[in-house]
């Protein structure tokens, strides 16, 4: 029906995985779109610098909330090291959708939050 | 333009004729259904022509070339300067100064009267209907003179609370309101002569944001009672890169220079210049000469059709448009319904995000926009992060409307939004 929203799109962001909160994570970042008002919060729980769990939260569009999902599942038991290899396009492959340079800052909000938690950031250095 | 012409109904078709892009079709196949006319307006043959016919044989920097395709070229500007002042009912055409377009207007007057009248103190009255292009210039200033800007509320329906307009010219020192004469993003028409009425009786001069006004309604700057009026040429019509600001001669004529530079001067020393005069003192450097040709091309296809006679259009179509879109279940409808709404049509669907939403617009060919507008503050207003906006010219006929409201569906159906 639609070629954006695939059904495991669409699964994705009405039932995302991963959903919540961490009690006393390791790391945790949070992040916004200015523009669209998309935002994502990741907690991370570490064992031997290893993601042993992980949470998110957020709103906004379909296709950020989406890979959200998509990206706690695919880092799950993951090395720090293997998150901060972790390239673009391999969440898009996962996505499996075609998306616009429009959309681009929505698919990757995750990716750029989860990144900075494994930088262990608390905020952008300005 | 006689009154029987103008409200005649327009042959959409023929327009539709006019306009080169329509016959296009967008993601694989689909014909264009253009909803964006409030971001920019799509151009007819005629426009595009002038623009080109004018480089084709015209082309040649203006004012100061003594051969004749300089003379040429600087008497098509002239004309279009002049076009453009007849259209807006400009007591002179000197009373039109150039500029890229309304946001240029509305800084040039915050650069030019704002420098030289507003104090520490002083106070902008602007509304939480604008566009950032009339709120952050004079954020700016108060930022830099430490004047005040403050900002008159909507009610319910995305009305202008002109009491608090009212209260705040009792109470507070203020030396200008600055208002959109149509809101982008809710369509909103406001009472600007009304509007003039209360800030003149107050002592404050007023400058409407024309953007969504000048191009869709009939509009003379003499029933409108506004010191400076700001639009853009690219939504009426015209080529981007062309705009302009009016007020009144006087008013020009008490006013220092913009920009510095070439075109805007009488005399240059080494130690010294004298400001050219109105409006050459505020169009420094080369203007867009083709593109004020161009604009004043799209003028003339306006007068043809006759604005009274799109007005009535756009307002058939928002007539055909929001009854089909209230059945939609989870529709939520922003700004005023009745005869102070113009074309534009602001709306959320469930939760869906407006992004989504355009993107299964999009996918049908349908061009509409999801965002804030450049109106944060008002989207803050009405507790949302974004709408979806569709809004109207006078080249979208119902079936634009059906294509939308089919794809509204779409997204419906893809997000279940239930009723
Ligand atoms: C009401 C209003 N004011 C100002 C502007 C800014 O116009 P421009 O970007 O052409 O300067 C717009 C355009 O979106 C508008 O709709």
């Amino acid at each position: 029906m639609s070629d954006l929203y695939r059904e495991h799109i669409l699964d994705h962001y009405q039932h995302p995985r991963n959903y919540g909160t961490l009690e006393n994570p390791d790391r945790t970042f949070e992040d916004s779109n200015p523009l669209c008002g998309d935002r994502i919060r990741i907690d991370l729980k570490l064992a031997d610098d290893r993601i042993v769990d992980i949470r998110f939260t957020g709103r906004g569009c379909a296709i950020s909330q989406a890979a959200a999902s998509i990206l706690t599942e695919m880092v799950k038991g993951k090395s720090l090291e293997e998150v901060k290899q972790l390239g673009a396009q391999e969440l898009l492959e996962e996505l499996g959708v075609p998306i616009s340079p429009a959309r681009r800052k929505c698919a990757l909000l995750s990716l750029k939050v989860l990144k900075a938690a494994a930088y262990g950031l608390n905020e952008w250095p300005s | 333009m006689n009154a029987q012409a103008s409200t005649r109904p327009l042959d959409i078709e023929r327009i539709r004729a006019d306009f080169p892009i329509l016959q296009r079709t967008v993601r694989g196949g689909k014909p264009l259904v253009y909803l964006d006319s409030a971001a920019t307006s799509q151009k007819p043959a005629s426009v595009i022509e002038a623009l080109a016919g004018f480089y084709r044989a015209s082309n040649a920097n203006i004012h100061r070339g003594i051969y004749e395709l300089s003379e040429e070229a600087s008497v098509l500007y002239e004309e279009a300067r002049a076009k453009v002042a007849r259209f807006i009912g400009a007591a002179r055409a000197e009373e039109v100064v150039f500029v890229r377009n309304t946001t240029e207007a509305i800084n040039l007057v915050a650069r030019t009267w704002g420098a030289t009248h507003l104090r520490p103190g002083d106070v902008v009255v602007t509304t939480i209907l604008e566009h950032h292009s009339n709120i952050v210039p004079w954020q700016q200033l108060a930022a830099e003179r430490g004047i005040l800007v403050r900002f008159v509320d909507i009610d319910e329906d995305g009305r202008l609370r002109l009491d608090q307009l009212e209260q705040l010219l009792r109470t507070e020192p203020v030396k200008l309101v600055t208002v959109t004469h149509v809101s982008n993003a809710l369509g909103t028409i406001n009472p600007i002569p009304e509007i003039a009425r209360l800030a003149h009786a107050a002592g404050a001069l007023l400058l409407v944001d024309g953007a969504q006004s000048v191009p869709h309604l009939p509009v003379n700057v003499r029933e409108l009672g506004a010191d400076f009026l700001a639009f853009s040429g690219h939504k009426m019509l015209g080529p981007f890169g062309i705009g302009a600001l009016w007020a009144r001669y006087d008013l020009l004529a008490s006013l220092p220079p913009f920009l510095g530079g070439g075109g805007m001067i009488r005399t240059v020393t080494t130690e010294n210049f004298t400001p050219g005069d109105v409006p050459a003192r505020f169009e420094a450097g080369t203007p867009s000469v083709a593109d004020a040709v161009a604009l004043g091309a799209a003028v003339d296809y306006l007068e043809t059709i006759g604005m009274a006679a799109i007005r009535q259009h756009e307002r058939a179509l928002l007539a055909y448009a929001l009854p089909r879109l209230e059945e939609l279940p989870g529709i939520r409808l922003f700004g005023p319904v009745g005869e102070d709404r113009a074309g534009v049509i602001s709306f959320t669907l469930g939760d869906v995000h407006p992004h989504d939403e355009a993107a299964i617009l999009d996918q049908n060919g349908v061009a509409a926009r999801a965002g804030h507008h450049c109106t944060q503050p008002l989207m803050r207003r009405l507790g949302v992060v974004a709408t979806t906006r569709a809004s109207f010219y006078l080249y979208n006929h119902e079936g634009d409307v059906d294509r939308l409201v089919e794809a509204l569906e779409e997204a419906r159906r893809v997000f279940g939004v239930a009723g």
